[in-house]
């Protein structure tokens, strides 16, 4: 069997420049050429290897960007497959129905380091190159994670996992129904699984209309300010974002919520959140804040770590830097316009990012930018894994749509209940690969924790 | 006390349950000489709980055993007193046959099949202890309470609940075995000297009460199917339902009852350590977990044609006595009851199947394997499947042949074992339908299909049944081709019937497959119509039809068995560190190198171990090529 064709946006986020799709696997030309209107008239499909083309790319007829697709043939590209590359003109929105549309037209979402990968099984890299692409697959890999905890973590997300649970309950039910058919399950009607199953298609179908309309994009890479109370994050913010949002005290703890800021560093959208600080405390309201900032720690995808120059080097700082060990961080040494009588060498050989600054005079700006965007153009740092984790998300919703819309036709065409469960739990199951659970455990799970079943 | 040398065997097993008989007569029937100790004689192939066998997803179990040239169907098939296809109305995945049995006959059915089989020889020993010395031609040494001591090429661990088995019943317990047999002491402490990582699990079983001192009167009945269908692709006809079940109900009284004494049951006093399973929890687990369930039901059924005990299904318990006595009283129909065994928990020694590999031997042990509740699974049916596998792949190693590792898409029992050795077991395993990804293909009516030609392959399974079995496939297949190419027209006849069936007429010829694919209509619907209907047996239309009714959703199924056999063929060296991969997260490294999958497959089943950990160990493996 063939591997199936992938597709994933390869370039740099951000808004301006160009970016590209690239598409790789057999039927990676037939896929584009089904987006890709030529000016020249001619197919995709009918380019030889290494050929430019300048077109439209197209959804249902309407033009969403105007590109240059770059047609390679097997062997001779990267992964060592068909592969296209649209170059578009930019722009995140334009940038994201691009991808969308190649992905409704028969190719899926890449996984982290995928075209690496399959560059390295199809011999397009020497041996000694393994360790590096293995390295690679694992940075990506521990932010794809990062970004499954927010995507747990996401206002939107909440409502794909409430809906999956009302799934999986009713997976049970028919479950406990089947494996139990001489206890006194409640009969599951045609009536009211068709009912079940249309409300949750409609939620489902609402979900997918809502990323359509931008609702649920999160835009820009998450990024997580960090540090003990009073060090000048919220200073940090403020100077960041240009405008007083936090309120800023001399006293420790007074940011007790996670406050929101999206601003543009270089050409990067990040989304800052600025933190309670980290410190053990026993005030019940400050404790929350404090559990909310190492939650956070677990999903930002960027995090700037505030250090206050003006007191010693603490334990708690120490173990503030150990935290930070394999995500990628910009250490912010605080107060230059205070004495120093930090003690900054653990912080300089644990991070490789370190920036002297005045938040509050605003000393040490420039140098700032220039760590963040380096920092952000690192090779374990791929800039598109926020659009990625909410693509995934959606093709995850659009999945699970189909499923029960398999499921629905089952039911009405009068199949036997087994093969409507099987479709329900296709629909589980896409929309697990979101979190990572197991479907059978889950099911099983429910069974006995809603039915009194045995002997 | 003084030893002796008592002989030399290829294959020994430790228990005679579901899962060592299976498995010594596998491994005696292909040619390795094999030893079975039982601690009583009369015990052997007891079934202590339910009076039956099959059930649903058990049903499925039985009958790939059987396709693999096992015992259980047939024994089951010559000892029932009431056949019953559970399901029926829900769809060919979940159609599972469930037996009431005839328990002494099938006991005694099955210890003379062990007698009379060549190769094999069973003895009344304890085993008290299990020692290894590998550079011996003869590796395993196991010695008896008597003294006796037999040097072994492997051995078969099936204790059952007899390892380290302690009785509860209210404030009263004891060591012991089930039915009032003894318990097995002194292996437990071999085994974990030995390094096996033992932990106690815990079942439990109802009361038997004597039939007359029981109103039936008042109790639904339960018939079974006229007629009744067989386990065993082999048996030709089954005779009559014997028997028949009744239905009774928990009322409000019983409920307060036990809520009045529930510090009395050991569960809930704490004086038991062991993990007992969801799905079979005593009438307190379940009166406390459901707090809002007014009753609970329960079958009454016979436990044999020349006894007059009846088993309480559905009424597990570890209360006292005197409770347990009160509380069957306040129950319809067993105002009067008379207890002649009481219910029961029972805790035991089992060990933890992440030890295991896919041929049930040990990984870290060569030439030791484990079988059935032992491996930390429930039920005679995933005993026996499990004993079967050990069994055979004992003798086969024995043999110098290749082991036998049943895939999940194959088979009931290859999920059974994968979900097992993959994910391990928290509380007894038992199989249900919605473990099976390919639930669809696994289906009960074709487990021959699956793996007749594995037992023939191996060599349970005779050239003439193999033949017959090849004979029913080209039936099965030329009936879909004939259905997919005989056209019927439209008559008055056909479309009365399809009316009939509430579903649409047709104005030009239809194939019959066409009609088939409708799920309102059967072959039975279309007798009439379909004149050129060639003579088969109904197993072979029943079939037909399924394949042609569910082909798209079957196909769908194919498809995923495809996809997942092409990381099948990609198999992991065992004796790697994962540690020593770098690129594979830290939680990743720790449960794969605890695993140690054989292939990439299987990787990915493992829950910790994410998308991204398989794609870095594929580069790792064909780095390595």
């Amino acid at each position: 069997m063939k591997e199936n064709t992938i597709a994933a946006i390869s370039s740099a986020q951000g808004e301006g420049g160009i970016s590209v799709i690239r598409i790789s696997g057999q039927d990676a030309i037939e896929v584009a050429s089904r987006v890709f209107s030529a000016m020249s008239g001619k197919s995709l499909t009918q380019y030889e290897g290494y050929r430019a083309a300048y077109g439209k790319i197209l959804e249902n007829d309407e033009v969403l960007d105007e590109a240059v697709a770059i047609v390679y043939r097997a062997p001779l590209s990267y992964t060592g497959e068909n592969v296209v590359e649209l170059c578009c003109h930019g722009g995140l929105f334009v940038t994201r129905q691009v991808l969308r549309v190649v992905l409704s037209k028969g190719a899926v979402l890449a996984e982290p380091g995928e075209f690496t990968k399959r560059a390295f099984l199809n011999g397009k890299m020497d041996l000694l190159e393994a360790q590096s692409v293995m390295n690679i697959i694992s940075a990506q890999n521990r932010q794809a994670v990062r970004c499954a905890n927010s995507v747990r973590e996401g206002k939107l997300s909440k409502k794909i996992i409430s809906l999956k649970d009302t799934l999986v309950n009713l997976a049970a039910h028919l479950s406990a129904w089947a494996d139990y058919p001489e206890e006194d399950i409640p009969e599951v009607t045609d009536t009211a699984l068709l009912s079940d199953l249309k409300h949750a298609k409609s939620e489902l179908s609402k979900l997918v209309s809502d990323f359509d309309k931008g609702k649920a994009v999160t835009k820009g890479v998450d990024t997580v300010i960090v540090g003990k109370p009073n060090v000048g994050k919220s200073t940090l913010m403020n100077l960041l974002a240009g405008m007083e949002k936090s309120i800023v005290t001399e006293i420790p703890g007074t940011t007790r919520d996670v406050v929101e800021e999206t601003v543009i560093v270089g050409d990067v959208v990040l989304r800052l959140s600025d933190t309670a600080g980290i410190r053990e405390t026993d005030n019940p309201v400050e404790r929350i804040g404090v559990l909310k900032a190492k939650e956070k720690l677990s999903t930002g995808s960027l995090i700037l770590a505030v250090f206050d120059l003006s007191t010693e080097f603490t334990s708690e700082d120490k173990e503030l830097v150990d935290l930070l060990c394999d995500i990628p961080t910009v250490a912010i040494l605080n107060k230059t316009d205070l004495s120093k009588s930090f003690d900054d060498s653990y912080i300089k050989e644990n991070i490789k990012s370190v920036v002297y600054l005045s938040a509050k005079e605003g000393d040490g700006r420039e140098e700032l930018e220039n760590a963040l965007i380096s920092t952000l153009g690192t090779a374990d740092f791929n800039p598109s894994e926020g659009i990625l984790s909410s693509e995934r998300e959606r093709q995850a919703v659009i999945n699970a749509v189909n499923a029960l819309t398999d499921a629905e036709n089952t039911l009405t065409f009068g199949f036997s209940l087994d093969a409507v469960t099987v479709c329900i739990e296709e629909a589980i199951e896409v929309l697990l690969t979101l979190t990572g659970e197991n479907i059978s455990d889950e099911i099983v799970d429910k069974v006995f924790h809603n039915f009194c079943l045995g002997k | 006390m003084q030893k002796y040398f008592a002989g030399n065997a290829d294959v020994a097993v430790i228990g005679a349950g579901h899962a060592g008989i299976e498995a010594a007569l596998a491994s005696a029937r292909l040619g390795a000489k094999t030893l079975i100790f039982t601690i009583n004689m009369d015990a052997v192939g007891n079934c202590p709980c339910n009076p039956s066998i099959g059930g649903t997803a058990k049903g499925h179990l039985v009958r790939e055993i059987d396709a693999l040239g096992g015992e259980m169907g047939k024994t089951a098939d010559k000892s029932f007193l009431q056949m019953r296809m559970l399901n029926r109305g829900k769809g060919p995945a979940v159609h599972s046959l469930r037996a009431q049995i005839d328990r002494t006959k099938y006991a005694r059915i099955m210890k003379h099949k062990l007698e009379l089989q060549d190769n094999l020889e069973l003895r009344q020993a304890e085993i008290v202890s299990v020692e290894n010395d590998k550079d011996a031609q003869y590796p395993w040494k196991l010695s008896t309470q008597m003294g006796a001591v037999f040097s072994v090429k492997k051995v078969i661990i099936a204790t059952g609940t007899y390892l380290g088995g302690r009785i509860f019943i209210g404030e009263v317990s004891y060591e012991g075995g089930p039915d009032g047999t003894f318990a097995a002491t002194e292996l437990g402490k071999s085994l974990k000297e030995l390094g096996l990582p033992l932990r106690r699990f815990k079942t439990g079983t109802p009361a038997r009460v004597l039939r007359r001192s029981i109103d039936f009167s008042c109790l639904e009945a339960q018939q079974g199917d006229v007629p009744p269908e067989p386990f065993s692709f082999e048996t030709e006809d089954l005779g009559e339902n014997k028997v028949k079940c009744h239905i009774s109900w928990t009322n409000e009284k019983t409920k307060q009852i036990i809520l009045d004494n529930i510090h009395r049951s050991p569960l809930y006093g704490g004086a038991i350590e062991g993990v007992g399973p969801r799905y079979c929890p005593s009438l307190e687990d379940k009166i406390v977990r459901f707090k809002d369930k007014e009753r609970h039901q329960l079958f009454i059924e016979p436990c044999g044609l020349d006894t007059e005990e009846m088993y309480l299904q559905g009424m597990s318990s570890s209360l006292p006595e005197e409770v347990q006595l009160k509380f069957y009283h306040t129950i319809k129909g067993l105002e009067n009851a008379v207890i002649m065994r009481p219910a029961y928990a029972i805790e035991y020694d089992c060990v933890d199947p992440l030890s295991l590999s896919a041929t049930l031997e040990f990984k870290d042990f060569a030439g030791l394997y484990g079988a059935g509740q032992f491996n930390g699974s429930s039920g005679y049916e995933e005993a026996a499947a499990q004993g079967l596998i050990a069994g055979i792949n004992a003798a086969l190693s024995v043999l110098g042949r290749e082991p036998l590792i049943l895939d999940r898409s194959t088979s009931y029992i290859g999920t059974l074992i994968d979900d097992l050795i993959t994910k391990g077991a928290n509380e007894p395993y038992r199989m249900m339908t919605s473990r099976s990804e390919y639930r669809l293909i696994l289906r009960q009516d074709n487990a021959d299909k699956r793996l007749t030609p594995i037992g023939y392959e191996i060599g349970l399974i005779s050239r003439a049944r193999y033949e017959k079995f090849l004979k029913k496939q080209d039936e099965i297949e030329k009936e879909i081709y004939r259905a997919e190419h005989s056209t019927l027209s439209p008559s008055d006849k056909l479309n009365a019937i399809l009316v009939s069936r509430e579903t649409s007429p047709v104005t030009t010829g239809v194939s019959i497959a066409d009609l088939l694919r409708r799920p309102q209509i059967s072959y039975a619907d279309l007798t009439e119509v379909d004149t050129n209907r060639p003579n088969l047996h109904r197993s072979v239309f029943e079939e037909a039809q399924i394949e042609i009714k569910y082909a798209g959703y079957i196909k769908k199924q194919l498809d995923r068995v495809e996809q997942v056999e092409r990381m099948r063929e990609k198999s992991l060296p065992t004796d790697i560190d994962y540690k020593e991969i770098t690129g594979l997260r830290l939680e990743a490294q720790e449960k794969l190198n605890r695993i140690k999958p054989i292939n990439i497959a299987q990787a990915s089943r493992i829950s910790g171990v994410s998308p991204a950990d398989i794609s870095v160990l594929i580069i790792w493996l064909s780095r390595e090529k």
